[in-house]
């Protein structure tokens, strides 16, 4: 790890001071994914900025929904009473990732912020446009098992690794950052970038700005029609090769809306809003589900040996479907797929 | 600014207190000193062990405030205030309760030869005082699920859960 500086604000004011218009600054709070890359000379910040004392740690009631905190931790957010009763997508999809351990640690803005499990990203002594641009990109035409088949383009094929992200993405949670140019509020689908020219921006926060906390609106999907259905190399403590984040609402057997987002095949999380109003009005049937997925899937492009995530993702967004309108949520702990 | 070390590269700059295993220590540390290297190579804690050094095999799992993180992914600096448990301390907890022993998930390890070689071990014990205090696992599922972040090479998953669901049973987890 290299050397750096080292500062701990006490109020935002200080911290968006203390980053300024410093590319070296890095802002911490849980550093379960900073610390890692540092470990590997990936990240070599000149200056650590230790966000942990910002009174950024609560999760509030606002107008019908909940504004969770930039560092409420993954853990306190999906035991929350609140997020699992209003938010059950929310809660299973955190308990969906990592381990407890990291869960302890890591935020909730920092599970936003984190990079990309790309191994070419990972090791510095291959080119990666994300990592070095222009370099070039190792993972088209190499080991590809882990990437993207919705949204690359020729610079970059690197998935976002999250699973809190995609029930972001499925619930329509709202960003609020704040920066040089004061505060703003960002939709999440609006939040992360597809990599095009530029993939070493994973997001579109501009320079300077720092993620106060994550807004969930009043619609939250509680009950039991909707599922986190990951699918992963090992059972547990795994990245996602496809997930599904679905749910449903339905008057008897139709669908009066739908939300769908996919995880693990794109570089941000994936939601295909023409695929949700395709199922909206529809009886909910297998057929349905199957329409939704090669909707979506229409435009998924292999890379030279992955070609398997798109028959896995058509698969699990059709049992996804099917786990919400049948209102069984897919189990965190006993992973058997009903 | 509650802290500012100034230039980069000047080695010790920034002071700190921690309480570890129940001693207040006072110290000055490099920022780039992660929590476990803090233990390991400067307070001679080495029950607390480094195995991959990234937070994939959590023996280097500890208590902090109570809660179990992986000390390799902890700069020191950050823990400033906090009160430490490692596997040395874990009998301290049981004595503070009163009982002169080793502590009842020790006891139920060596009980249920949920250990071979012994490496993963003071992960696996501070993270299983850390699941039991959190109160959220139950069935034998959800204990597996939650040490998920603990690899065992030997693999003794089987004896590990037998030993934690005896003390999850026996109410018995500080």
């Amino acid at each position: 790890m290299n050397r750096f500086d080292y500062v701990r604000p006490s109020t935002v004011a200080e911290a968006v001071q203390a980053l300024g218009s410093d590319p070296a600054a890095r802002f911490i709070a849980g550093g379960t994914n900073l610390i890692d890359l540092m470990k590997y000379d990936v990240e070599r910040p000149g200056k650590l900025i230790d966000i942990t004392r910002l009174p950024l740690d609560k999760i509030e009631e606002r107008e019908g929904g909940l504004r969770i905190g930039a560092l409420v931790t993954n853990a306190t957010l999906a035991y929350d009473a609140r997020i699992r009763e209003r938010y059950p997508l929310l809660a299973d999809a955190i308990l969906a990732g990592a381990s407890a351990q990291l869960r302890n640690a890591a935020s909730t803005g920092g599970n936003l912020l984190q990079r990309t499990r790309c191994y070419y990203f990972y090791d510095t002594a291959t080119p990666c446009n994300k990592r070095e641009p222009g370099s070039g990109c190792s993972a088209i035409g190499g080991v590809d098992r882990i990437h993207a088949i919705l949204g690359t383009s020729d610079k970059c094929i690197a998935t976002h690794p999250s699973d809190m992200c995609v029930a972001l993405a499925a619930l329509e949670a709202v960003v609020q950052v704040s920066g040089p140019q004061g505060d703003r509020s960002i939709p999440f689908a609006e939040f992360h970038r597809l990599p095009g020219d530029e993939p070493s921006k994973d997001t579109n926060l501009a320079p300077g700005e720092i993620v106060l906390a994550i807004d969930l609106p009043a619609k939250g999907f509680g009950g039991t029609h909707h599922t986190y259905l990951k699918l992963r190399d090992r059972l547990s403590y795994a990245f996602a090769l496809v997930s599904v984040a679905a749910a449903l609402e339905l008057d008897g057997q139709t669908i009066r809306t739908a939300r769908l987002a996919l995880g693990g095949v794109a570089h941000k999380p994936w939601r295909n809003t023409d695929a949700e109003a395709l199922l909206q009005g529809k009886p909910a049937t297998r057929e349905t589900f199957k329409a939704a997925a090669d909707l979506i899937l229409r435009e998924a492009k292999p890379q030279a040996t992955n070609g398997f995530k798109i028959e896995l993702a058509r698969r699990a967004i059709v049992r996804g479907l099917e786990q919400a309108a049948a209102g069984t949520p897919q189990s965190q702990s006993d992973k058997r797929i009903q | 600014m509650l802290i500012d070390s100034g230039s980069p590269g000047a080695v010790g700059t920034i002071g700190i207190t921690l309480t570890i295993n129940g001693e207040r220590r006072t110290l000055q540390v490099a920022p780039w000193t992660t929590l476990l290297d803090l233990l390991r190579e400067r307070l001679d804690l080495t029950g607390t062990k480094k195995g991959c050094d990234h937070g994939q095999c959590g023996a280097c799992t500890v208590l902090v405030n109570g809660t179990r993180i992986n000390s390799c992914l902890t700069l020191a600096v950050m823990k400033d205030g906090a009160e430490i448990t490692t596997v040395e301390g874990l009998a301290g907890l049981a004595q503070r309760e009163g009982k002169n022993s080793l502590h009842p998930i020790q006891e139920a390890f060596v009980e249920h030869d949920a250990f071979q070689c012994g490496y993963c071990t003071p992960g696996q014990l501070c993270s299983s005082v850390g699941l039991i205090n959190e109160g959220h696992a139950k069935t034998r599922d959800e204990i597996r699920e939650a040490m998920s972040g603990n690899i065992c090479r030997c693999g003794a998953y089987t004896n590990i859960v037998d030993a934690i669901e005896e003390v999850m049973q026996q109410g018995d987890a500080r």
